[in-house]
């Protein structure tokens, strides 16, 4: 006898192997779709965000173009927050791990069409995993001691990560902007402290590095434009009307002389607050609300430099480097810690005016000044910046590396394969698909490229039998070329991120025999 | 429809718009509710186990969930049917109840109803065969009680722990490192624990989860993690010998609760007010710093100018904590919860070895440890893991384990796993059923049949042929007299789940049956279904 609505109404039920192939080929579509962008010659998407002004991002990272898909198939889902988690946790690699999940479903979609069953190819994954990992660990090379070669392996990776991007045309000076601006962090992996300005105009070649801290601000009328030695107050207090804060408390007048008074003793007690704030001995003040006129015009008689409405970031970033601390009250100026800096002066970067902070106490934050020709070339090199950041600051905090170019994955591949023929069982067939899904990463760099993967891959595979070989895929020339010579470096902690999370969500994927979908959340539609 | 008349004929209307409901009675209401009983126990069927396999879930809001867990499967199922839902809540019992255990009580009473399907359609009377269950359910109980083992363990020799634990977390999907979260597991209980009383409060241990980082980097901390970071960002990210103020009053005017207005009307209020206030700001921050406080720990925002007074005096201060959190902290630091200023002592404030704020990833992620606390009553284990439902799964396994351990430590009963259990009971009910006299007897043999259900489908999740594997072994636990021969669902090579180290706790077993019986006893009694029909 048939159950009849044992689920609500719209809720839908798959089970078993059409359950699989439904998460199969949703992950394998969204794999195949971020597929395209992976590697040095890989290409671009246009994204068309579906909100007003039908806004267009044009982008290589694979992240971003996940993030703005709208997706329903439950698996494809798994793929996008791995991506994601990619993002947040290590900040690259973020195609590669859905690439690599992707390839291992694709080939335990194989597996399980000879009968081989989830839970074997789930244990063979994990054998097969559990051995790549030691490969990578032994061939990884740590430079931590040198400086110079550690400096010259930053300079590598972040070439490496910059060469898929739209950087990839300037890479090695924003490689060396990138690791400068690393190198200034010393070993803190808070990226705050590097401030992006991203300016129209110009070529992505006049981007820079400022030494100081570059405040998106105006200088208030009237006021010096340049100062030396600048004592630096950092504020978050009204600079507007002073208001009661006690509960309740309103004016109550009878007479208009009294408002008069009124008004007159709330700007005494506004120019009492600019007094004590002048009385700190400052030459700069920095405020995170509005300045209003008044004491806007307070400071300009005293000869302050007043700077209203900097954006939280702004101001905490202003204290991190000029080491002042953010106060809200005056009352006593000796304890206040004051930021100091070499010369403040305004610039002008294109046809905007900037206020610049050089020679300040923290040498830890700077500002990297990106130029180009659109705001979408110069959001695209926003984020193609940060991955390289990143990347380089956990490199900074875990300094293996490894070669580029299909290296590692065709060292994996190599070990995982002698780890198949070795183990007896149904399970050996799973690590042998492990091993395939690893080589598919340089066929889809060499494809992507338009070279002859298949050539490349075979020839990468008979190198990589011979002891130490650094071989990968030469994109440039077109053929197999020796890592290490070209520089080309990838940080072992993304590789690693990279290989597991791909692993759990494969393994996730095919854990699942049956999905329910519940029925979607009535919305009142205004449609 | 059936329809009354009275008298002269007229049709006589018994229920409100009696043609607008459908109605099921009689024979065929139980066997729609047993069907639809035995569909929501067939979707969780293949769940059970090591080998079983995970279910994909999609909320109304097109959330996905990934789980194995039979409670939080039926949970989020979004089930419309009466009956279904009753196996919701069978299940849901079972998870409150003792945590573990969520799906194999649902194909128990799956397989329950399917049986007495078919004594209904010998013409055995519902209530009978109900009569049957009953008597069953407790021969099964007491032999349960009978084969069960005492189990000694210690604060110094948890081993025992870690292994029942182990079972639980091996049919989920971090059996990758059930080792470790076993221990984990074991070591929150067993620092939570109030032995001689054995009792355990599993409020005490907090399960916190943060995307990122490996699975094995799951860890246990003795005292508190909140996912908040200091007010200040200035403020000293690390503090030792912390000396705590919990407060649960805001750094900010006060405002009574009873209506009132402040008028100001003259220039000497205005300023009196204006004085009033910073008093007030100074007078507050003054009062934590003079009770030696060097921490501020609060349920509610701070003023700007509050703020500053703080890190200029030198106290680190946390806003925006909640209040579940408060507690915890509370209970941990030894501190108490202060809700005035004016209340605040020396003596109140709680104590812990070390404070400190820890960044995670490239985004802006701060966590604050609170540890070494003076009273390590309270834990936190944090999990991490590659993607969000990967921690939340984490986090409904390691409860079950919990739920398993503090189960093991109220009553360190154990029987072992593997379907073990269920057959050597089957022997059991099916020996007594043939003493017994009366229609009875074959329901107190259907239920033996029932029982076998769970080794079955354990042997068929496993990939071995269900009927040959349970023949065998129930021929070798009648031969051998040996209660303890199991499904060997790992291919270890050995039937016997004493050396396998498989085991479950005695009354969770127990429980299992209690709740299947009586879940099912209820469907049975059901002979008139009056449901709206479909419009």
């Amino acid at each position: 006898m048939p159950v009849e609505r044992l689920l609500k109404d719209d809720a839908t039920e798959e089970k078993g192997e059409r359950a699989r192939m439904a998460s199969f080929v949703g992950a394998m579509a969204i794999a195949d779709l971020v597929k395209t962008t992976l590697g040095p010659k890989g290409m671009d998407k246009i994204l068309q965000s579906t909100g007003r002004g039908r806004n267009i991002t044009v982008t290589n990272d694979g992240a971003t173009i996940l993030k703005s898909l709208h997706i329903d198939n439950p698996a494809a889902k798994v793929l996008v927050d791995i991506s994601k988690v990619q993002d947040d946790e290590v900040g690259d690699g973020t195609t590669s791990v859905v690439v690599l999940a992707g390839e291992l479903l694709r080939e335990a979609e194989k597996l399980v069409a000879m009968k081989i069953h989830p839970m074997t190819i789930i244990a063979g994954y994990r054998m097969a995993v559990e051995c790549a990992r030691d490969a990578l660990l032994r061939k990884a090379m740590d430079n931590k001691q040198d400086s110079e070669k550690f400096r010259s392996d930053l300079m590598n990776i972040a070439m490496t990560t910059l060469s898929s991007k739209i950087l990839s045309q300037d890479k090695e000076y924003f490689a060396k902007l990138a690791v400068d601006a690393v190198l200034r962090l010393k070993g803190s992996t808070n990226l705050e402290a590097i401030q992006i300005l991203k300016k129209p105009g110009g070529s992505l070649g006049d981007s820079f590095l400022d030494e100081g801290f570059i405040l998106d601000k105006k200088i208030g009328v009237g006021q010096p434009k340049r100062i030396e030695n600048a004592k630096i107050l950092v504020a978050n207090t009204a600079m507007d009307t002073d208001k009661v804060k006690i509960y309740g408390a309103r004016v109550r007048v009878d007479s208009m002389s009294k408002v008069a008074e009124i008004e007159a003793a709330e700007k005494q007690k506004m120019r009492e607050k600019v007094q004590k704030i002048i009385a700190h001995g400052i030459n700069c003040f920095i405020n995170r609300q509005l300045i209003y006129n008044f004491p806007e015009e307070l400071f300009a008689d005293a000869g302050i430099l007043a700077i209203e409405h900097a954006d939280f970031e702004g101001i905490e970033r202003l204290a991190l480097v000029t080491g002042g601390e953010i106060a809200s009250t005056f009352d006593n100026p000796e304890s206040v810690k004051l930021g100091h800096c070499k010369l403040i002066e305004e610039i002008m970067i294109g046809e905007d005016k900037l206020i610049k902070f050089s020679g300040v106490e923290m040498g830890q934050a700077c500002t990297i000044v990106l130029r180009g020709a659109s705001a979408h070339v110069l959001d695209e090199a926003e984020r193609s910046l940060h991955d390289a950041l990143c990347v380089l600051t956990q490199t900074v905090a875990d300094s293996r590396v490894l070669l580029g170019g299909g290296w590692p994955e065709m060292l994996m591949a190599k070990e995982v394969d002698e780890l198949a023929r070795k183990t007896p069982g149904k399970r050996s067939h799973a690590i042998d698909a492990f091993s395939r899904a690893l080589q598919a990463i340089p066929t889809i760099i060499a494809d992507n490229a338009g070279l002859d993967s298949a050539e490349l891959v075979s020839q990468l595979r008979a190198e990589h039998h011979k002891e130490g070989s650094n071989a990968g895929i030469d994109v440039i020339t077109g053929g197999v070329g020796d890592m290490q010579k070209l520089g080309i470096s990838e940080s072992f902690k993304v590789k690693q991120a990279v290989l597991l999370s791909a692993t759990e969500a494969a393994e996730m994927i095919l854990r699942v025999d049956e999905i329910i979908t519940c029925a979607p959340r009535r919305r009142e539609d205004r449609m | 429809m059936a329809l009354a008349f009275d008298e002269y004929g007229r049709p006589f209307i018994i229920l409100k718009e009696q043609d607008r409901k459908s109605r099921l009675r009689g024979l065929d209401a139980q066997k729609a509710n047993i069907a639809a009983g035995r569909a929501v126990a067939r979707i969780l069927r293949t769940s059970l186990g090591p080998k079983g396999m995970d279910k994909m879930l999609q909320s109304p809001d097109g959330d996905v969930i990934i789980t194995n867990d039979g409670a939080t499967i039926l949970e989020q199922m979004d089930v419309d049917n009466q009956i279904a839902k009753l196996m919701v809540e069978l299940s849901q019992s079972q998870d409150y109840e003792i945590g573990d255990g969520t799906t194999g009580v649902v194909v128990m009473a799956g397989s329950l109803l399917e049986q007495a399907e078919k004594l209904l359609e010998r013409g055995i009377h519902p209530l009978r065969v109900a009569e049957g269950y009953e008597v069953a359910s407790r021969i099964a109980f007491d032999h349960l009680e009978k084969i069960s083992q005492k189990f000694e363990f210690s604060p110094d020799n948890i081993e025992p722990l870690v292994q029942t634990c182990m079972t639980t977390l091996s049919s989920k999907i971090v059996n990758r490192c059930k080792l470790a979260l076993a221990e984990i597991a074991v070591k929150a209980v067993l620092a939570v624990a109030d032995l001689e009383r054995k009792d355990v409060n599993l409020d005490l241990i907090k399960v916190e989860g943060k995307v990122g980082g490996k699975l094995e980097d799951t860890e246990l901390i003795y005292g508190i993690v909140v996912d908040k970071d200091m007010s200040h960002p200035q403020m000293p990210k690390r503090i030792e010998d912390a000396k705590i103020a919990i407060l649960t009053c805001p750094f900010e005017p006060p405002k009574p609760k009873t209506k009132h207005k402040v008028d100001i009307d003259s220039v000497e209020k205005f300023q009196t007010l204006r004085d009033q206030e910073r008093k007030y700001f100074d007078d507050m921050v003054q009062k934590c710093k003079d009770v030696g406080a060097t921490l501020v720990i609060c349920q509610w925002g701070f003023d700007d100018e509050a703020n500053h007074l703080l890190m200029h005096r030198n106290l680190p201060a946390v806003r925006w904590v909640g209040g579940v959190e408060l507690e915890l902290i509370a209970i941990a630091t030894g501190g108490r919860i202060v809700p005035r200023f004016q209340e605040l002592s020396s003596e109140k404030l709680g104590r812990a070895g070390i404070v400190r704020e820890k960044s995670f990833g490239t985004t802006k992620d701060r966590m604050l440890y609170i540890e070494q606390c003076a009273n390590s009553r309270a834990v936190t284990i944090f999990i991490r893991g590659g993607n969000k439902m990967m921690i939340e799964e984490t986090k409904r396994s390691l409860h079950d384990a919990l739920c398993v351990a503090r189960n093991l430590i109220r009553n360190n009963s154990i029987v072992y796993g593997g379907g073990s259990a269920e057959i050597s009971c089957s022997v059991a009910v099916e020996a007594a059923a043939d003493r017994h006299p009366g229609v009875e007897q074959y329901a107190i043999r259907s239920f033996a049949e029932a029982l076998d259900a769970i080794p079955l489908a354990l042997a068929e999740n496993s990939g071995l042929p269900p009927i040959d594997t349970l023949t065998a072994v129930k021929a070798q636990q009648i031969k051998e007299n040996n209660p303890f021969c199991g499904i060997d669902c790992n291919d270890v090579g050995t039937n016997d789940m004493k050396e396998q180290n498989v085991f479950e706790t005695l009354i969770g077993k127990q429980q299992q049956i209690l709740l299947a019986t009586q879940v099912v006893k209820m469907i049975l009694k059901i002979d008139d279904v009056i449901s709206p029909s479909e419009y």
